[in-house]
């Protein structure tokens, strides 16, 4: 369209009779300002957060993520602000979180797609949907009165059973009041389900019917249609829930905070007191001052950081899937 | 689906046997054997969910009652009685605030990526990062908002918590909100510009109210969500023991806050509140669930 012979009589007539130019343009620009809402909150984000944890990362220099004490008021010297500690109580309760949730996650997911009765489908979902709905504070309430107690024998018994084995023995050490590394990642377990299983669900159900059909046709089991149409086709799309589910698994702060013990310590032992950087934050937040608050934003930090990464590459691996998925259906 | 083969009429007639008994007793027992663990994983999420929902009940419903509902929270953990009364008013005023500002933002938030943005490389990485913005850690968006709030009006406010709940509701609000943008049909945008309706028009009088039945329900599962944060709310709201309406003047506190605060605590009287809390919240989130279920169920836009 060439606008260069327009005369701006005319540019005004036009206005006039097609509704408001301008409005358009300022509706387009607004939409457009609350999208990059989004971009400029991750930039503030980012950009404030390191600010204000920066005294902390002055003072400790690489030693914030390489040195396990966390000594905030010492009797002596300098504090010293070592986040290793809860970085090592972050990974260990997300592991144990991803070990029980991803077989339990994968097999609801089929059960949703290959397996449930029509019926029994719905409430299996809304089984999920609950599951999401329930806060996590809750959890963590039930995880510190209930289920910590309720650990405490089985924990014993198998700190007893297997506690003498050599090598693996170590993970199974003595039983202190069952808030552990274990509870809490049987929680974040509980936790991090709903959303691998939705993602997993949605990947599993763009595995092409032929696909599934030819496999059945040539006299495949069901468990080995699952494992030879489903499963190659989706495998890069649960790589991306998995990851997902870690990145949630790693944030959450208050069940963590409640039931994973409190204590310093990196240990083999499953079943000692730990801490994990969320937790740590929320925990010690309202006594801080100073370069202690700047060291807990600077936890915050490397939290926000890892989280990013692990979702971004996570969002990639998933869209990746699905749009491979979606070309090859024929 | 079953796997059950066709009836083998050939076998009666000498040719191969393809039913379910011809199977090698190996692939069969396989089969059971992982029919059997996708049935246990569905049992391992339900066991959970039921214990939760039991120990709530059971243990909310002893401390229930109208004065848990309406009196001051008692300032020393120890004591007996008391209620939740401010928590409660928190929850909601917090809550509200925060849906208040995120969810007209990301349904027009919405409204770029679905009707102006589409498939631009800009659009595309808004996208990815709302999807990223949901996974940053409730923490994270506390200290945030501690930072950039609190620190600058030099008060804890309901109304830093509002911000922070507000940042976490606002990419979920905008990816469901897209979702339903997009089971519009065309053909009513299109009906409406050729009536001669620019795209402002088009896209507020049209394409909004058509998908209205579903952004309300995202919207307000994740108003249900941001109901149950705990986190940003510990760190930027402060504590208060009597309710406080005023979101911009004076600390505030929350249901989950006060759950976090009395269940680290190991007396009865606090631990009892936090079940009661615990049970209120819960009620709180599950309505706001029941009703988004329902707004879905029943005017939902019918898929193509």
């Amino acid at each position: 369209m060439t606008v260069t012979n327009e005369s701006p009589a005319a540019r005004q007539a036009l206005n006039r009779r097609g509704g408001n130019a301008v409005g358009d343009r300022l509706f387009s620009w607004w939409t457009l300002g609350t999208g990059l809402l989004v971009l400029a909150i991750l930039g503030l984000i980012l950009i404030t957060t390191v600010r204000e944890a920066w005294p902390a990362f002055d003072a400790m220099g690489l030693r914030f993520l390489t040195e396990r004490i966390w000594d905030p008021n010492p009797a002596a010297g300098d504090a010293i602000f070592g986040a290793l500690s809860f970085a090592y109580g972050t990974a260990i309760s997300s592991l144990i979180a991803l070990l029980f949730a991803v077989p339990v996650s994968v097999g609801i997911a089929l059960f949703l797609t290959e397996l449930a009765p029509r019926r029994l489908r719905g409430a299996a979902v809304t089984v999920i949907d609950l599951l999401a709905a329930v806060p996590s504070v809750v959890f963590g309430l039930w995880g510190i009165l209930v289920v910590a107690p309720a650990l405490v024998p089985v924990y014993q018994w198998m700190h007893d059973v297997l506690g003498g084995v050599p090598v693996l023995g170590r993970l199974f050490g003595p039983v202190g009041s069952g808030r552990n590394f274990m509870t809490a990642g049987l929680i974040l377990a509980i936790m991090v389900t709903p959303i691998i299983t939705s993602i997993t669900r949605e990947v599993f159900s763009t595995v092409p019917r032929a696909d599934k059909d030819a496999a059945l046709a040539l006299g495949a089991t069901r468990w080995e249609m699952i494992r030879g149409a489903v499963f190659p086709h989706s495998f890069g799309g649960v790589v991306g829930a998995v990851m997902l589910g870690l990145g949630r698994a790693m944030g959450e702060t208050i069940a963590v905070a409640l039931v994973i013990g409190g204590a310093t310590n990196i240990t083999a032992n499953l079943f000692a007191p730990g801490n994990s950087m969320a937790a740590v934050i929320v925990q010690q937040f309202g006594e801080s001052t100073g370069t202690f608050t700047a060291a807990l934003i600077g936890l915050g930090v490397v939290l926000f950081a890892m989280t990013v990464l692990i979702n971004v590459f996570a969002q990639m691996v998933v869209r990746r899937a699905e749009a491979r998925m979606k070309g090859s259906v024929a | 689906m079953t796997v059950t083969a066709p009836p083998a009429t050939r076998s009666a007639a000498g040719g191969p046997d393809l039913t379910r008994a011809s199977l090698a007793g190996r692939r069969r027992f396989t089969n059971h054997l992982a029919t059997a663990a996708i049935w246990g994983a569905l049992l391992l999420a339900v066991i959970p969910l039921a214990l939760v929902a039991y120990t709530v009940l059971s243990k909310g419903a002893g401390v229930m009652s109208l004065s848990f509902l309406t009196e001051d929270i008692p300032n020393s953990y120890r004591r007996e009685g008391g209620g939740m009364a401010p928590a409660i008013v928190g929850t909601l005023v917090i809550t509200g605030a925060a849906a208040l500002m995120a969810i007209p933002l990301g349904v027009f938030g919405a409204v770029y990526l679905n009707e102006y943005g589409k498939q631009k490389p800009l659009a595309r990485l808004i996208r990815l990062m709302a999807d990223v913005m949901t996974g940053v850690p409730s923490i994270v968006m506390g200290l945030f908002v501690y930072i950039s709030w609190v620190l600058l009006v030099g008060e804890q406010t309901g109304f830093a918590g509002a911000l922070a709940l507000a940042c976490l509701m606002l990419p979920v609000v905008i990816r469901s909100s897209e979702e339903m943008l997009r089971l519009v049909p065309d053909e009513l945008r299109q009906a409406s510009m050729a009536l001669g309706a620019r795209k402002w028009k088009t896209t507020l009088t049209v394409v909004l109210p058509a998908a209205i039945s579903g952004i309300t329900s995202g919207s307000l599962l994740a108003v249900a969500r941001a109901a149950g944060e705990t986190a940003p709310i510990i760190i930027v709201t402060g504590i208060v023991f009597s309710p406080n309406w005023n979101l911009f003047e004076g600390s505030n506190t929350a249901l989950p806050a006060q759950i976090f605060r009395n269940a680290s605590t190991s007396f009865p009287a606090a631990q009892d509140r936090a079940w009661g809390a615990a049970l209120t919240l819960i009620v709180i989130v599950l309505g706001f669930t029941v009703i988004a279920r329902f707004i879905s169920s029943r005017f939902a836009i019918k898929e193509r």
